[in-house]
């Protein structure tokens, strides 16, 4: 079967994960569609980080399937790096290369990993740069970069790429919070330019705005999803009342 | 030990040997002398007929061997405290105000930390005298004792670098602080700097020890009887060829029980205050 | 260019001061101590290099899955680290030494290994225990969340290793390898004990026929502080040059 772009560039059946005794997703099923942004929000512990790390085969899943572009993630024969390569992932914790400058971060994988050219590589990475407004900071190292502007340039990082969807697993949790609307602001533009996104995050003004559907999820469940203002407005699920009256 | 500090939440510490929690377990024990063992046996295959059994031979010279062994152990104590009584002036002097103390102390401290410890203790043997005059006492130099202070030449410059570097690593605001409440510099030095750069210093300070401890029996070469002499000496008297592994391995055992605790503790303490 | 004035000088000096440099103005001593020179610096840079190939092999090992191999590895460093490395010396050397040897023709028994090939052994293998655990904490430094992200940025395991954990590791380590290297070529004196021909034991054979003790001892000084400072001079640049910026060492 040939994936079209009609159908759910993500999607995921009844998918359960454990690590060891611990059951972290017990079920989960979902669609994202081509250029759809979804946010995804949750108490911490419910596995939230887990169903995103399952996405791109960083954590073998037990059993159910995980379809992208029509392609089977939960599959042995799965070629992981080319999956890799059409999704991109942005961590907590930046996870830069602390001994390469912001520029050589960008301009790595593709070149070790694409075999691209290295001129156009380049002309490309200062370009992601200069979209998350980082221009003249190319020679800076990790260590000599606000936390705000790390995450700008690991986002600028798997942009190089160019994937087709990308997840962002709380991007701003570790951030002080005036660099935190830097990054947003990064992540909506990337948003309004049509990437596909699936969003971790605790900022729920950020989701209402940003968010195409918001999924809750609890104790490794997806308890109720709907389109932001639905969801803020009227949630249904007791379960989220209380979170959101809790965090709100 | 610890080496790397860092503020990227991307690395963490650097630390040597933390694979495993302290524990002296009975494997230790038990590989070096299933290896002992070995090298007994295989002597005793090899040994003519009629020669007494090589465990016996060992257990005969036992004694004699305690004996040097506690003059490197004594060598080490002398040598640690000569060490570290030189050495924590000099590196305090490494952190002087004065640019003249600073440049001499780090010079000095330089030289004897790049020079080769058994270059020190030639140095030591044959150029001291055998005696000193102090006063209307005159002190004799027997040999054991001018390699103790060949061996705490190095001690004191590597203590001297530890102490640089702790002093070094407490916070400026340490500084500022004590500064605010107008003590001097030896003040602060006394009573806010160091005290903090002690516990810092404890651990690196026992791996100095234990260095400093496998190195006594390079005491040997230039003539101290202590227990590597001795186990050649133990060697030459007995002239069997069959003894020669299982006396080495005996003494290697020595320096291994005495010095693995001890770098067992090191990683242990490291450990308790790295948490804290 | 000739070098003769400058020997002659140093004759001159012998001559109105008695300070007796007989290694630069008697071609048979300097010619001696010129090969213990070597000999030295050939043995300084074998160990080097054997005990960093060590050092890697090692660590390579003890990330291995072989509980046996592991087991090996933690029993070669601890014996390694935790005895006199004299004595180490002097086992291989006597000890094993004395089952390597062949008869010659004459009907002698002929050592198969030289004096020098063992204290490059032994050293190596002395220094090579402290640098698996030097190269394995720097692999541990760096935390599986930068396997990770290598990983989603499409790198295979690895490549991931070659291209990213690797040099980091290696930058992390690099300051604790340089103290152990300097600390081997120190340590490459013990040679002398097995009566290798490097540098201390020719002076040491010059001062006993020429009598010149306190010059010998201040030219051996002299030569080992410049070698060992230069080592570190040039490691320290390595090591700024490689710095990862943010991440201090103390
Ligand atoms: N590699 C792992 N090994 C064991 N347990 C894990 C692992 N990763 C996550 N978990 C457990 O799975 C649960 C869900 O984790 P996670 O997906 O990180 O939650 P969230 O991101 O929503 O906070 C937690 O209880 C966590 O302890
Ligand atoms: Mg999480």
């Amino acid at each position: 079967m040939v994936w079209t772009p009609d159908q759910p560039l993500v999607s995921l059946r009844a998918v359960f994960k454990s690590f060891g005794a611990a059951r972290v997703l017990k079920g989960v099923s979902m669609e994202v569609m081509k250029g759809q942004v979804i946010c995804i929000i949750g108490p911490s512990g419910s596995g939230k980080s887990t169903l995103l790390r399952c996405v791109n085969a960083l954590v073998p899943i037990e059993s159910g399937s995980i379809l992208v572009e029509g392609q089977e993630v939960n599959d042995p024969k799965l070629d992981k790096l080319a999956l890799r390569r059409k999704v991109g992932m942005v961590f907590q914790q930046y996870n830069l290369f602390p001994h390469k400058t912001a520029l050589e971060n960008v301009m790595m994988a593709p070149i070790h990993v694409l075999k691209r050219d290295q001129r156009e590589v380049e002309r490309q990475a200062l370009a992601l740069i200069a979209k998350v407004r980082l221009q003249g900071k190319e020679g800076a190292h990790p260590g000599e970069l606000s936390g705000g502007q790390q995450q700008r340039i690991a986002i600028a990082r798997s942009l190089a790429m160019n994937p087709d969807i990308m997840l962002f697993d709380e991007v701003t949790a570790a951030l002080d919070p005036e660099t935190v609307k830097d990054v947003l602001v990064t992540i909506r533009e990337l948003a309004a330019d049509g990437m596909t996104c699936m969003i971790v995050t605790h900022e729920m003004g950020f989701a209402r705005e940003v968010a195409n559907e918001v999924y809750f999820t609890d104790g490794g469940l997806l308890v109720e999803h709907a389109p932001p203002k639905e969801f803020f407005a009227s949630p249904k699920d007791p379960r989220t009342r209380q979170f959101l009256d809790q965090i709100l | 030990m610890i080496i790397g500090r860092t503020d990227l939440a991307v690395l963490k510490p650097f630390r040597i040997g933390a694979a495993e929690p302290w524990r002296f377990n009975a494997w230790h024990g038990a590989a070096l002398v299933a290896a002992l063992i070995a090298a007994v046996g295989i002597g005793e295959a090899q040994a003519a007929p009629g020669t007494p059994d090589i465990i016996a031979t060992m257990l005969k010279w036992t004694p004699l061997l305690a004996q040097g062994f506690a003059l490197n152990i004594a060598m080490s104590f002398l040598a640690m405290a000569i060490g570290t009584v030189t050495g924590v002036p000099l590196g305090l002097a490494q952190v002087s105000l004065l640019p003249q103390v600073r440049a001499s102390s780090w010079f000095v401290t330089q030289f004897f930390r790049n020079s080769p410890w058994l270059v020190l203790l030639f140095y030591c043997m044959l150029l001291l005298p055998f005696e000193v005059r102090i006063g209307h006492t005159i002190v004799p130099l027997p040999g054991w004792l001018k390699s103790t202070i060949g061996l705490s030449l190095p001690v004191m410059a590597n203590m001297s670098e530890l102490v640089r570097g702790a002093v070094r690593s407490i916070p400026f605001g340490q500084w500022e602080a004590a500064d605010s409440l107008a003590m001097t510099r030896a003040q602060t030095l006394r009573m806010i700097i160091l005290p903090q750069c002690i516990k810092r210093m404890t651990p690196p300070w026992m791996n100095l020890y234990a260095i400093l401890t496998v190195a006594t029996p390079l005491t040997s070469v230039v003539g101290v009887s202590e227990a590597m002499t001795l186990t050649g000496d133990i060697l030459s008297s007995e002239g069997r060829s069959e003894l020669l592994v299982p006396m080495y391995l005996y003494l290697l055992l020595w320096f291994f029980l005495y010095c693995y605790p001890i770098a067992r503790a090191t990683l242990a303490l490291e450990k308790r205050f790295a948490v804290t | 260019m000739s070098l003769q004035p400058l020997w002659d000088w140093f004759r001159v000096l012998h001559d109105t001061s008695g300070i007796k440099l007989t290694i630069f103005y008697d071609a048979f001593d300097r010619a001696r101590f010129l090969n213990g020179f070597l000999t030295s610096v050939r043995l300084m840079a074998t160990c080097l290099v054997a005990s960093v190939v060590i050092g890697v092999v090692g660590a390579w090992i003890q990330g291995s899955r072989s509980r046996v191999l592991r087991l090996v590895t933690q029993g070669y460093i601890q014996f390694f680290r935790n005895t006199p490395p004299l004595v180490q010396l002097y086992f291989f050397y006597f000890a094993l030494g004395s089952y390597l040897k062949i008869s010659g023709g004459n009907g002698i028994a002929v050592p198969v290994v030289t004096n020098f090939t063992w204290a490059a052994i032994c050293l190596s293998f002395y220094a090579g225990a402290f640098n698996v655990e030097i190269f394995r904490a720097g692999i541990e430094a760096v935390p599986r969340e930068t396997l990770e992200a290598a990983e989603s940025l499409g790198y295979s395991r690895l490549k991931a290793y070659v291209y990213v954990i690797l040099p980091l590791a290696f930058r992390i380590s690099l300051p604790a390898l340089n103290n152990n290297l300097v600390n081997l070529v120190k340590t490459t004196t013990i040679a002398y004990a097995i009566a290798v021909p490097e540098m201390l034991y020719v002076a040491n054979q010059i001062w006993s026929d020429e009598s010149n003790v306190p010059e010998m001892m201040n030219v051996l000084m002299i030569v080992y502080v410049a070698l060992v400072g230069l080592l570190v001079w040039v490691m320290g640049r390595w090591e700024r040059a490689l710095r990862i910026p943010g991440y201090t060492t103390a």
